[in-house]
């Protein structure tokens, strides 16, 4: 179990927003990526999800390895705390949904329509997705927004469980989750501004 | 893909889920026909077919946006991408509880109320049977044209007009197919076009669909 990430340049938009990342991310490693608001981490994590094609490089990984938690956490208000998990536990393979209810602390609130929810439970809610999925790469855009101290504690303890069992994590956050992991600075892979934006596909030509 | 099923239905019969707007919709077509071109029962057993599709249709129309919109602003979507259902299968199941939210009632509802504008009594098979073949075809290519515009803030309006050309075809040999059959004609030509559109929709569909939800999800 191995991401390489080689030589990758991503782009939003069209305009390249990192370039000549490369990294490897193994199995019982956390990687930490750090930069200013902008710097293009969540466009490195979705490209590194699949959600979007490379500009440039190569990104490696095994199939079907990837569990991406974004900004938003994919919750159906109508439904309860324990119909959200199990339609995600249940499209990835059926897991037991009582671990990950337990570890994020949700047992209380399984039948609460997840629109009742506060941002921090939401949030949670969304972070417990992660367990049921039974994928070994964890891609999170900052896992920790609206969480208080104890749903972090929480948080980081999923984390060291995951990593334990071998699988690994590449997150995207601001504050120090008290992880054994690597930093990743994404400030100095900053795409060039001046470069030509990309060189135009015969589709775009095609409609200039 | 079962997963994704139940949950959709489970939605569509939720709080705000929009089940039976379609239906309600497709009721109040039929009862303002009568109310603007008059009360001739010739006049309304002579267009009743006709007014069937196109209401049925309209009806189809009103959830379309819902199919992807929904999961798009929630993120759902993105986390439906990275999942092990392919995008392809993502498509084909929710345009088939869209059909069975919104298309399958309208299939049931319109003999009834096509006693509303006196349909003749041959037209209540009709009817049923040229909305059953029908109707697949019309919820896969809105999932289609959802799936277009499922970026666009107030996506909506663009979406009636880029569907509704394409449901011409299915209108026309729809609504062909049930006036020959009231009027006792030989009809198996409109059937098996109709049909033939369904299965096309069906069977290509998923894979336009598909491509585009990629390209909108970037």
């Amino acid at each position: 179990m191995e991401l390489n990430v080689t030589d990758l340049t991503v782009s939003r938009g069209g305009v390249p927003v990192l370039e000549g990342l490369t990294f490897t991310l193994r199995g019982g490693e956390v990687l930490v990526l750090r930069g200013p608001n902008g710097s293009g981490k969540t466009t490195l994590l979705r490209t590194v999800a699949g959600l979007q094609p490379p500009m440039a490089g190569e990104i490696s990984l095994p199939p079907e390895a990837i569990a991406y938690g974004a900004h938003a956490d994919g919750l159906k208000g109508t439904l309860s705390v324990a119909e959200n998990l199990a339609f995600w536990a249940r499209v990835h393979g059926g897991q037991d949904i009582e671990p990950a209810l337990k570890n994020f602390n949700l047992l209380g609130l399984r039948h609460r329509a997840a629109q009742n929810l506060s941002a921090g439970q939401k949030r949670r809610l969304g972070l417990a997705r992660l367990l049921v999925t039974g994928r070994a790469i964890w891609l999170l855009d900052e896992p920790t927004v609206s969480l208080d101290a104890a749903s972090v504690g929480l948080f980081a303890d999923a984390v060291r469980t995951h990593v334990a069992a071998g699988g690994a994590a590449l997150i995207a956050t601001h504050i120090d989750l008290g992880l054994e992991a690597e930093i990743f600075d994404v400030g100095p892979y900053k795409a060039d501004p001046d470069l030509p934006a990309r060189t135009p596909t015969p589709f775009d030509e095609a409609f200039a | 893909m079962i997963a994704l099923l139940t949950r959709d239905l489970r939605l569509a019969v939720r709080a705000g889920g929009g089940f039976g707007l379609g239906l309600a919709f497709f009721l109040i077509v039929s009862s303002l026909v009568p109310f603007g071109v008059g009360p001739e029962a010739e006049v309304l057993a002579r267009i009743a077919p006709g007014i069937l599709w196109v209401g049925a249709l309209l009806a189809c129309l009103l959830s379309l946006d819902r199919i992807f919109q929904l999961d798009f602003e929630d993120g759902s979507l993105d986390l439906l991408a990275t999942a092990p259902i392919p995008m392809e299968g993502t498509v084909a199941v929710k345009a088939l509880a869209h059909w069975i939210t919104t298309g399958l009632p309208l299939v049931v509802a319109a003999p009834v109320f096509g006693a509303l504008m006196n349909l003749p009594q041959p037209g209540y098979v009709w009817i049923f049977v040229t909305l059953l073949i029908g109707t697949p075809a019309l919820s896969m290519i809105g999932a289609f044209g959802a799936a277009l515009t499922v970026g666009l803030k107030r996506g909506g309006l663009l979406l009636s007009l880029l569907v509704l050309p394409l449901y011409i075809p299915t209108l026309i040999f729809g609504a062909e197919a049930a006036t020959r059959g009231i009027e006792g004609f030989e009809n198996t030509t409109p059937l098996l076009m109709l049909a033939a559109i369904t299965l096309a929709a069906v069977a290509l569909l998923p894979f336009a669909a598909a491509a585009a939800l990629r390209i909108n999800l970037r």
